[in-house]
């Protein structure tokens, strides 16, 4: 096989482990909650910019300014959870959408009041290594590496612990977890800290390559919204294929056209499975 | 013997809608009761009022010297009432043994887990095999023995079973009100309801006949079975 192509699918790989960890955590607020945080990826940049400041201006160790932007978009996620959704747990979805969408906007023009439209980053390279030819992102590696160990516990936790099995018997009937002697509202708390909690971990790994700006969100939210629906909204799992289909598309499309007909072609994939399958790959 | 549950004058309904009126019903400790009555009597709605998945309009809700009358399931569970619903409402994407678990969420039921779901598998020998596999794939019976099982788990001091036959061919039904007995006979407190009067009458102490959201009749079983009313509409004498 061609090296570079080889070294496009090796990318896409990479890729996709940032991609399901975004999935997972997004995927797990819809499944629990049942309200799509349109605001998610606003929360991700937000704890982006935490790790930047920390490291740039505070002079942070890096791997304390990401413990403390994870903590950071925990807090963030349960003030949206708490200010934001809480209240209209109940409503009709298109205002739960209009809402958090109202928190897209406030993130964005908050980060942009406070930071400027200024590209930032952390002015951190890391090497790249070469493998037989194949040279491979060292930061990307990183990325994929923990991103497979947040989901890895993620997967633990909700196979293995009593919470864990709460928060996915909660998605399948909200009603009777009440009669189990569970108390819903706190495991929404629960669920949101941790969904967010994988925001916050997603920015530590994405603030080693992209460079931080305050509309950052738009360029991964809608990738992470499609991986998800794809997927199935709600259902990890699909979710977590999803996220490798769609980066294997756009890496190993970037080798043969530009990027962005890549990005176009991951799309159109998408809308004509979607057409085909509208409950998504693994949905009901 | 001391009253477990007492309803007093308890009233419910759905938006504009009343369910319940004024409804009036105890369960004594040790006791079987039932509530019977045809399709849209208000049974269902009464043991979702006494769950705490519906509150009540008005009235009194006591159960073992505490009020209960608006508090959230989960404070009712953790109280000591556990309740298998219409219809089962398992997990089905979770495993037998998963149900089980989250029957047992409370802490004072983790702590026993190991014991009580060997016990809940000596009552349903068939679950035992089945204990890995994912409750929606089960037959509707043995769907029953879990939602059953799971309501079991925290060793509830009075359990309520909503149309546990309801849906059932008539063989897995009569095995239904057998399970019934059985658990009668180990000691529990029962608030069974059912359209299927007839067998009702044969596993309960006494029980109360609901007619569009209103006690239209109580007594012991005997009582009931020869009463003319209930005869003539109910048993089809
Ligand atoms: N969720 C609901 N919303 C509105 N009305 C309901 C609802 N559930 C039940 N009802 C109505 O309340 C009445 C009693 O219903 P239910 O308690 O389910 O009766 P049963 O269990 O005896 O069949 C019926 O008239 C039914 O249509
Ligand atoms: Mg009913």
């Amino acid at each position: 096989m061609d090296i570079y192509l080889l070294e496009a699918i090796i990318n896409g790989l990479l890729l996709g482990g940032v991609l399901a960890l975004l999935s997972l955590g997004l995927n797990l607020i819809f499944g629990v909650i049942d309200v799509v945080w349109i605001c998610y990826a606003e929360v991700v940049m937000a704890a982006m910019y935490a790790v930047f400041w920390l490291y740039t201006f505070y002079g942070w160790p890096l791997l304390l300014a990401c413990a403390a932007a994870i903590v950071f978009a925990t807090v963030l996620g349960l003030l949206v959870h708490i200010v934001v959704i809480e209240p209209i747990l109940g409503s009709a979805p298109i205002n739960q959408l209009l809402a958090t969408g109202g928190v897209l906007f406030f993130l964005q023009s908050l980060a942009t009041l406070l930071f400027g439209t200024d590209f930032r980053n952390l002015g951190i390279r890391l090497p790249v290594l070469e493998l037989g030819g194949i040279f491979i992102s060292f930061s990307r590696l990183i990325a994929f590496g923990i991103a497979l160990v947040g989901a890895v516990g993620l997967f633990l936790f909700l196979s293995r612990t009593y919470l864990g099995t709460a928060v996915r018997a909660i998605a399948q009937d909200r009603e009777v977890m009440g009669l189990m002697g569970v108390n819903e509202r706190r495991i929404y708390v629960l669920t949101s800290a941790i969904g967010s909690g994988l925001a916050g971990l997603a920015a530590c790994l994405l603030v080693l390559q992209y460079d931080v700006h305050p509309f950052i969100g738009l360029t991964f939210g809608p990738i992470t919204f499609m991986v998800c629906v794809l997927g199935g909204l709600g259902n990890m799992i699909g979710g977590f294929i999803a996220a490798f289909i769609i980066s294997q598309i756009i890496a190993v499309g970037g080798y043969y056209f530009p990027i962005e007909a890549a990005e176009v072609l991951a799309f159109v994939f998408f809308i004509v499975l979607i057409l085909i399958r509208p409950q998504g790959i693994l949905g009901k | 013997m001391t009253i477990l549950l007492n309803l007093e004058r308890v009233s419910a309904g759905y938006g504009s809608f009343a369910a319940l009126f004024n409804v009036s019903l105890d369960v004594k400790n040790g006791e079987t009761v039932g509530v019977v009555g045809a399709n849209g009597a208000g049974k269902t709605t009464l043991l979702r009022v006494i769950s705490g998945l519906l509150p009540p309009r008005s009235g009194r809700i006591d159960f073992d010297g505490e009020s209960l009358a608006g508090a959230p399931a989960y404070r009712v569970v953790a109280a000591g009432i556990a309740h298998v619903p219409e219809n089962r409402r398992l997990f089905p994407r979770l495993t037998v043994e998963e149900n089980l678990r989250m029957g047992a969420y409370l802490p004072a039921a983790r702590k026993a887990f190991a014991e009580r779901a060997a016990w809940v598998y000596e009552l349903f020998p068939q679950l035992q095999a089945r204990r890995r596999q994912l409750a929606g794939t089960l037959s509707g019976g043995e769907q029953q023995m879990v939602a059953i099982g799971r309501a079991l788990m925290t060793k509830p001091k009075l359990l309520l079973m909503d149309e546990p036959s309801a849906g059932l061919a008539p063989l897995v039904v009569e095995q239904v009100f057998a399970l019934v007995r059985r658990i009668r006979a180990e000691g529990f407190t029962v608030l069974l309801v059912e359209q299927n009067v007839r067998q009702v009458l044969d596993v309960v102490d006494r029980a109360y006949l609901l007619e569009t959201g209103r006690v239209k009749l109580a007594g012991t079983a005997t009582a009931l079975k020869q009463n003319p009313f209930v005869q003539q509409s109910y048993l089809g004498l």
